[in-house]
């Protein structure tokens, strides 16, 4: 291996280069106030707000374009966005928003009721722009603008959800020349950079980075954060490892292991959220489509509540959430989370099934299923009562905590296989009835309705395979319980309605509600002083039904904020890489020329 | 690798070399070329044989109507028969269209190519060094066998060898605490102009490449050692030493020379390899490349797009083993002989 001599110099110009490299002025005074860098573990899979789904890309979209109302960061009530005041009609049909006036684009077009009708009607009309919010717009019957303040949307029936209605409203004038949504141009800088939010997209490198400046026409006033940089981080370790070097300044999704070492590092803070969502296992009870056909291959014996009962009863969530959350998580009750104290529900102590083998086992023996020679108890058919349990190979939550399920279902009789397997194959499995017990879980909403409304029997899947309810509950007396939860306007009526509903889920136990999941985050409380929760004191600051999180922070007493290039260490490191790298090719072209020497 | 198709006639027949090499190489290409469309047609059935309807797969957590599904199997194409989308990924596949994919809503070809650049700049790196490292230590330790140089090397190569690529990045990531970034390829905020990004990207690069470079310098240092090893008693050293030259001489300008071709066989056998094998290294380091798109197309998963980057990969298989198969030829009298 002979390094020519034109080579040589060519190393040498190339390392001169690196050295005065550190000397081109890197970072531009941030004038516009700090900046904040946030690691983005989950990637993007739109930005235009029609199409985003990922919660990390709908985040993106509610710094970027405004909601007519959004849940308070304080308790999750309706708070004025867009509209700035709302009525409804006696019948409960037609809803009217007042638009605030003065609200302008970024590209210094007003902000008017046309802009809402037309997202709505958008979203309504054309198939394709249903993907993100299509469920919210099922019962509208029309929506029009009367003139540029005012919003009238009739619904086909009383929806309680009407100032919950978690959709980003656009520019008539930019989207409205996009005919197909499915054009790649949706999510690029020119179309998505207009709004009326907070932040504004400034640039996107998909898988790199997207990059807002505050807008500093927002109407209820410019961010003291002059740009939010989300930067992709596909491994969480890499995130946490960067949130140490100041590399980031807020990591979320984190798991208990690395929010422990967090915990004790100088200069960041960390933030357990009650979360918003829940964990279940679900039992496949008699999964069957919306014309009641049957489908899938469930254990009969499921169809039991007694047995469903008992199974509850075998179970110790609060070892779970000990043992495999690391304490970070909430035991369960009804399926709103407890981080919505409004609707959510509890069952009262005697409800309740308490970890309790021997209940359980009672209650087994008294239903009828006697144990067989081996322990393990018999169902109707005569034989073993064998149950798979389904989970997601990738999942450490389903890798650990199956173990345990086996072990105590075990202890009553019940014969448990694991059955591990890849993400696609449980949805496809889930979806199609084939499972017996399987790991579970869905995000909720401040408004219950949708969480509700999963386990409707509306939600039974058309045809099987569909993804719509995968727990398969359908229930006359659910159902009665949700519809009149939908239609009732007083809230507390409404929260007694919806908390009802999740008491009636309980006692039939299509799922077994294990646990919320905490929301782990961090950030840098050098540069960041302060970030708004949601809810106050208890809640998250990243991924929000708002923005307040991000909106809301303000910069640490004499930190500067993120950004503004390499960092000191940094070139250090560079400084020490180019000086061995020198040492070791001085050497080498030294020996060479030895040998050289000695040869010609 | 064999070649024994035209090979008799060209040695018995020494003016008809030149008809013969062109034979070889149609021979060759032709091969190539069947291949990859045997490559292609597993590919197809391969990711047609994935558990998961792509559909439901896409509206995860989605509510959907029947309406919508169908919409959606038609605009996918997957409500064809079987056959209908071979052809029809077929004839896409000649006219350079591979398909769009499901998770991005882009043509495959164009998220291939805006990654291929960032995996060849990291594979490409890594080779190089690998190759240049691989091959001195290899030749130091074949020369003084069973020295402690020796002894130490090789157990230290074999030790990064088998280690994974996943952990060693992630050891290296705390080893070098904060001097180096912990993932990406490009600072937000470094200046547009060319140097600053040069550095920064360089800087970027550093990590991800020394964790491919410590997992596969070690095949290069093993098969130019073994092989160095093959020729360290062959006769013509001796005579070369008996000439009186030096014992550096001796090696660098006889033994190596001739011990070479297995290992410059090897590196473009690899290289076809090493770009699947920078999955792992590309998501630990969120390296914007290849691997990574391959990562995530496999947890949508992303069927036109797990094909396209299949049928690049194996291509790029292929199109490295025709190369080292030609260069054989071309290296060592040897083969063109057999």
């Amino acid at each position: 291996m002979r390094f020519p001599r034109r080579g040589r110099a060519a190393v040498a110009v190339g390392v001169a280069a690196l050295v005065a490299g550190p000397f081109v002025p890197v970072a531009q005074a941030q004038e516009q106030g700090p900046v904040l860098r946030v690691a983005l573990v989950q990637e993007i899979d739109h930005l235009n707000p029609f199409l985003a789904s990922f919660a990390s890309s709908t985040m993106v979209g509610r710094m970027t374009w405004e909601f007519l109302t959004l849940p308070s960061a304080e308790d999750n009530t309706p708070a004025p966005g867009l509209a700035e005041s709302w009525t409804t009609s006696p019948d409960k049909l037609t809803w009217t928003y007042q638009i605030r006036d003065g609200v302008k684009w970024s590209d210094g077009q007003p902000v008017t009721a046309k802009d809402a009708a037309y997202t709505f009607t958008r979203i309504m009309t054309d198939e394709n722009a249903q993907e993100a919010n299509g469920t919210y717009v099922e019962n509208f019957e029309s929506v029009t603008a009367p003139d540029d303040h005012t919003l009238v949307i009739r619904t086909k029936t009383p929806q309680a959800s009407m100032t919950a209605l978690d959709v980003p409203i656009v520019p008539e004038h930019i989207w409205a020349n996009q005919p197909d949504m499915d054009n790649p141009a949706t999510d690029e800088v020119p179309v998505v950079g207009v709004g009326d939010g907070p932040f504004l997209i400034t640039e996107y490198r998909p898988n790199e980075l997207v990059r807002l400046k505050a807008n500093p026409d927002y109407w209820r006033g410019k961010s003291q954060v002059g740009e939010l940089q989300f930067i992709t981080y596909k491994s969480a370790e890499a995130a946490v490892h960067a949130l140490q070097n100041n590399e980031v300044d807020f990591v979320n999704r984190l798991t208990s292991t690395q929010f422990d070492t967090l915990k004790n590092a100088d200069g960041i803070t960390t933030n357990q959220a009650t979360g918003r969502r829940y964990r279940e296992l679900i039992l496949n009870h008699g999964a069957q489509t919306l014309s009641r056909q049957p489908i899938g291959d469930g254990n009969p014996v499921l169809k039991d509540v007694r047995v469903r009962q008992a199974i509850a009863r075998a179970l110790d969530p609060q070892t779970l959430v000990d043992k495999v959350l690391g304490g970070y998580g909430q035991t369960g009750g009804g399926i709103v989370p407890a981080s919505f104290p409004t609707y959510h529900w509890e069952p009262a102590a005697n409800e309740r099934y308490t970890f309790d083998t021997a209940a359980a086992n009672a209650q087994l023996d008294q239903a009828g299923y006697p144990r067989g020679a081996e322990g393990t108890r018999i169902g109707p058919d005569g034989k073993p009562i064998e149950l798979r349990l389904l989970g997601r190979a990738s999942e450490d939550f389903a890798l650990r905590a199956s173990d345990y399920v086996v072990s105590w279902l075990g202890d009553i009789g019940i014969k448990v296989t694991k059955q591990l397997v890849s993400d696609n194959e449980v949805d496809e499995r889930t979806n199609n009835g084939d499972y017996d017990l399987a790991f579970s879980g869905w995000g909720t909403n401040p408004d219950p309705d949708y969480i509700l409304s999963k386990q409707t029997c509306a939600a039974l899947p058309a045809v099987p395979g569909s993804s719509s309810s995968t727990a398969f509950f359908c229930d006359p007396e659910f159902d009665r319980l949700y519809a009149a939860q939908s239609t009732e306007f007083d809230q507390a009526t409404r929260a007694d309605l919806v908390k009802q509903a999740q008491a009636r889920y309980y006692t039939q136990v299509p799922s077994i509600v294990l646990d919320y999941d905490n929301v782990l985050e961090a950030y840098r409380s050098d540069t960041f002083a302060n970030f708004p929760k949601q809810p106050a004191n208890t809640g998250q600051i990243m991924e929000q039904s708002g923005y307040w999180g991000f909106y809301g922070a303000t910069p640490a007493q004499g930190g500067s904020g993120g950004g503004g290039g390499l960092s000191t260490g940094a070139w250090i490191g560079i400084g020490a890489g180019i000086v061995v790298v020198l040492a070791i090719a001085g050497t080498a072209a030294g020996r060479r020329r030895k040998s050289s020497e000695d040869t010609e | 690798m064999t070649n024994a198709v035209s090979t008799a006639a060209a040695e018995l027949d020494e003016p008809r070399r030149g008809t013969g090499t062109a034979r070889f190489l149609l021979g060759k290409t032709g091969e190539a070329i069947a291949s990859l469309l045997l490559v292609v047609a597993l590919g197809f059935l391969l990711f047609r044989m994935i558990p998961g309807d792509p559909v439901t797969t896409l509206t995860r957590d989605r509510p959907t109507s029947p309406d919508q599904l169908a919409l959606l199997r038609e605009r996918l194409g997957v409500d064809k028969p079987l056959y209908q989308q071979f052809f029809d990924y077929l004839g896409g596949l000649f006219r350079g269209d591979l398909g769009s994919s499901y998770g991005y809503n882009r043509p495959v070809a164009t998220l291939i190519g805006e990654r291929i650049g960032p995996t060849l700049l990291l594979v490409g790196t890594a080779t190089v060094l690998a190759v240049a490292l691989g091959l001195w230590l290899g030749v130091r330790a074949a020369w003084r066998r069973g020295s402690a140089f020796d002894r130490t090397q090789t157990g230290l190569a074999l030790t990064l060898w088998s280690m994974p690529q996943f952990w060693l990045g992630l050891l290296l990531l705390v080893a070098t605490q904060g001097v180096f970034p912990s993932g990406g390829m490009r600072s937000p905020d470094t200046p547009p102009e060319f140097f600053p990004q040069l550095l920064d990207v360089a800087h970027h690069l550093a990590l991800p490449c020394l964790t491919l470079l410590a997992v596969i310098y070690a095949q290069y240092m093993l098969v130019m050692r073994s092989s160095l090893l093959g020729e360290m008693n062959a006769e013509y050293l001796t005579t070369a030493r008996a000439k009186g030259l030096r014992e550096d001489l001796v090696r660098r300008r006889h033994a190596v020379p001739n011990a070479l071709l297995p290992t410059v066989t090897l590196v473009f056998l690899q290289f076809g390899l090493v770009v699947s094998g920078t999955v792992t290294v590309e998501t630990v380091f969120s390296w914007p490349g290849l691997g990574l798109l391959t990562y995530e197309a496999l947890r949508v998963p992303d069927l036109p797009l797990l094909q396209g980057v299949f049928v690049v990969m194996a291509g790029s298989v292929i199109v490295m083993n025709l190369i080292a198969e030609v260069l054989y030829r071309v290296l060592d009298p040897r083969v063109r002989a057999q």
